[in-house]
């Protein structure tokens, strides 16, 4: 986290302390962000995209940490499907994310970091604090909220607690409620971090962090986000620049390597804390126990929203299955609703592949 | 309109202006687009074929993938004007079903569909002994979609026992409307509207 530490990202400090699901309140939140495109002088071109449970704000161009393209750059930029030769982009670091927006990496009141200090969030926690973000940049209402996956729940929660600012949502690859089984996968990821001895009951700062729990944590996630399909095509069982088995516990199959690397770059990049609240907040996520247990009546503010739902047939983590059901809720309100199932072999990571159909749906959704 | 198939045309010209309408089987959604544009109306569809989905919500249209035979049942009661279904009824599981679910979820029903008593269809089978395959209909009966073939009588007798009322009907041969006169043997498609 030493580089992420060193950057001098570009952010704000919300002028007021921000209020939580939990009863909690945090001051002085930096919020970092990004913006692509020019924004228009009457203001109706912003689109606010919300990043995915280990993304950021650097949705195109060269990210400044690992020096890798943007995480969206094949749908954002100009001439691309959110076109911003047309539209204001607005990306902000979630809270409790390690972007440069306040989390548990933070100094807190005291000085120190936050760490485990650092008060539980929820989906609904990290909208406001990027509404107060368009507060502060003088945005009120949003021409589109767009987002994959967390970024989708963040759309779907900002259209139920802020109809008036959205004008579109495109939600993707998401769902309205974790499942127990996405509980599940999140929580093996926390129990890795926290198995790791490095850390400390999260008070690692300063010192060694805990690399190897997070990266178990993120080789299981990793799994989730592909479809058995597409491992299979991509690894089969080939081994790794080897020609017969080791008999030992070598990285032998090329998946097996293939995983080790996505655990060790991902730590480079991300800090353990952060994977705790983030996973913590979307296994909180469930929209319709915000609305007294009625997703419609999540919904029912919205009703002037236009909304377009994209799910994958090769996601199992976010099914067509859940998509359907906040079909189903926007129907009940007599929203307007588009929802496409795509054919795409990568699974829930379609949304960030090449899924010709998912630009063309991108760009007429937005108009 | 002019691009627009001869039943389709008929249907946009007779929707109401500002109506909220769902086209059920909507495709690409042709309908839907000239209903918006040119009669200001509200329009959703539902296709089951998601790439024509993914292009009818290219072209800025709300359009939810669907079976029409199952997931017409998550539409609150009277949610539209009016709910159209073009040449989809004889593809239908339960074509019964269906339509009650037309006159629920709108007020009232625009339906379509091929008159398989039309006199090329009787003659054919006439002369060959073989399941028709015309213009209109030009699949094999193992291959075809229609799987509930109907004639314009067996529609007016449908109806009658559903106490569903005729609002109008039209009729169309060669791609051109005819009049109503022996439509059940001179119509190769039929329109009718349809209201409770």
């Amino acid at each position: 986290m030493a580089t992420a530490q060193t950057i001098d990202f570009r952010r704000v400090t919300l002028p007021d302390p921000l209020p939580l699901d939990s009863g909690r309140e945090l001051m002085g939140v930096q919020v970092a962000y990004e913006t692509y495109g020019e924004l228009a002088a009457d203001r109706s071109n912003a689109v606010l995209i919300f990043h995915a449970l280990t993304g950021d704000q650097f949705v195109a161009g060269r990210h400044p940490v690992t020096g890798k393209p943007g995480w969206w750059e094949r749908m954002v930029g100009p001439g691309k499907p959110i076109d911003t030769s047309r539209f204001h982009v607005i990306c902000a670091n979630v809270i409790g994310s390690c972007m440069g927006s306040t989390g548990p990496a933070s100094l807190g009141p005291d000085g120190q970091p936050y760490a485990m200090g650092f008060p539980v969030i929820t989906i609904r926690d990290m909208v406001r604090a990027q509404m107060r973000l368009l507060d502060v940049l003088g945005i009120g209402t949003l021409h589109a909220v767009v987002g994959g996956s967390m970024g989708g729940m963040q759309a779907l929660s900002c259209a139920a607690n802020f109809p008036e600012r959205t004008g579109r949502v495109l939600a993707i690859a998401t769902t309205a409620r974790h499942s127990a089984q996405n509980i599940a996968f999140h929580e093996v990821g926390r129990q890795a971090v926290m198995a790791d001895p490095d850390w400390q009951g999260g008070d690692y700062y300063g010192g060694k962090s805990p690399d190897k729990g997070l990266a178990v944590a993120r080789m299981a996630a990793h799994i989730t986000y592909l479809s058995e399909q597409g491992l299979t095509e991509k690894f089969g069982r080939q081994l790794q620049e080897r020609d017969a088995k080791s008999f030992g516990f070598d990285a032998d199959f090329q998946i097996e390597s293939y995983l080790r690397y996505q655990g060790l770059a991902f730590t480079d990049r991300f800090d353990a804390n952060s994977y705790l609240y983030i996973t913590r907040a979307m296994d909180y996520f469930d929209l319709a126990d915000e609305a007294g247990d009625k997703l419609a009546d999540a919904f029912a503010p919205a009703r002037e929203t236009r909304f377009c739902l994209v799910s994958f047939d090769t996601d199992w983590l976010y099914t067509t299955a859940d998509m359907r059901e906040v079909v189903h809720a926007l129907n009940a309100v007599a929203a307007p609703v588009s929802f496409v199932e795509l054919s795409a072999p990568f699974g829930h990571d379609s949304f960030l592949l090449d899924v010709p159909a998912l630009d063309r749906v991108v760009a007429g959704f937005l108009g | 309109m002019s691009k627009l198939r001869a039943d389709l045309a008929k249907i946009a010209a007779q929707v109401p202006a500002g109506a909220r309408v769902l086209d059920v089987g909507c495709g690409e959604g042709d309908l839907m687009a000239v209903l918006q544009d040119d009669k200001q109306c509200d329009a959703r569809g539902m296709e089951i074929d998601g790439e024509a989905v993914a292009e009818a919500v290219a072209r800025g249209l709300s359009v939810v993938q669907g079976d029409a035979n199952r997931d017409l049942a998550d539409y609150p009661d009277g949610a539209f004007d009016v709910a159209v279904l073009s040449q989809t009824l004889q593809t239908a599981q339960r074509p019964d079903w269906l339509l009650d679910q037309l006159l629920r979820v709108g007020r009232e029903a625009f339906v379509s569909f091929p008159n398989f008593a039309y006199w090329r269809m009787r003659l054919s089978l006439l002369t060959n002994g073989k399941m028709p395959v015309t213009r209109h209909l030009p699949v094999s009966w193992y291959a075809t979609d229609n799987i509930h073939h109907l004639t314009v009588a067996d529609f007016h007798d449908f109806l009658a026992e559903r106490g569903v009322q005729v609002k109008g009907s039209w009729f169309f041969a060669a791609g051109r409307e005819i009049g109503g006169a022996n439509a059940n043997w001179r119509a190769e498609h039929a329109v009718f509207r349809l209201s409770r």
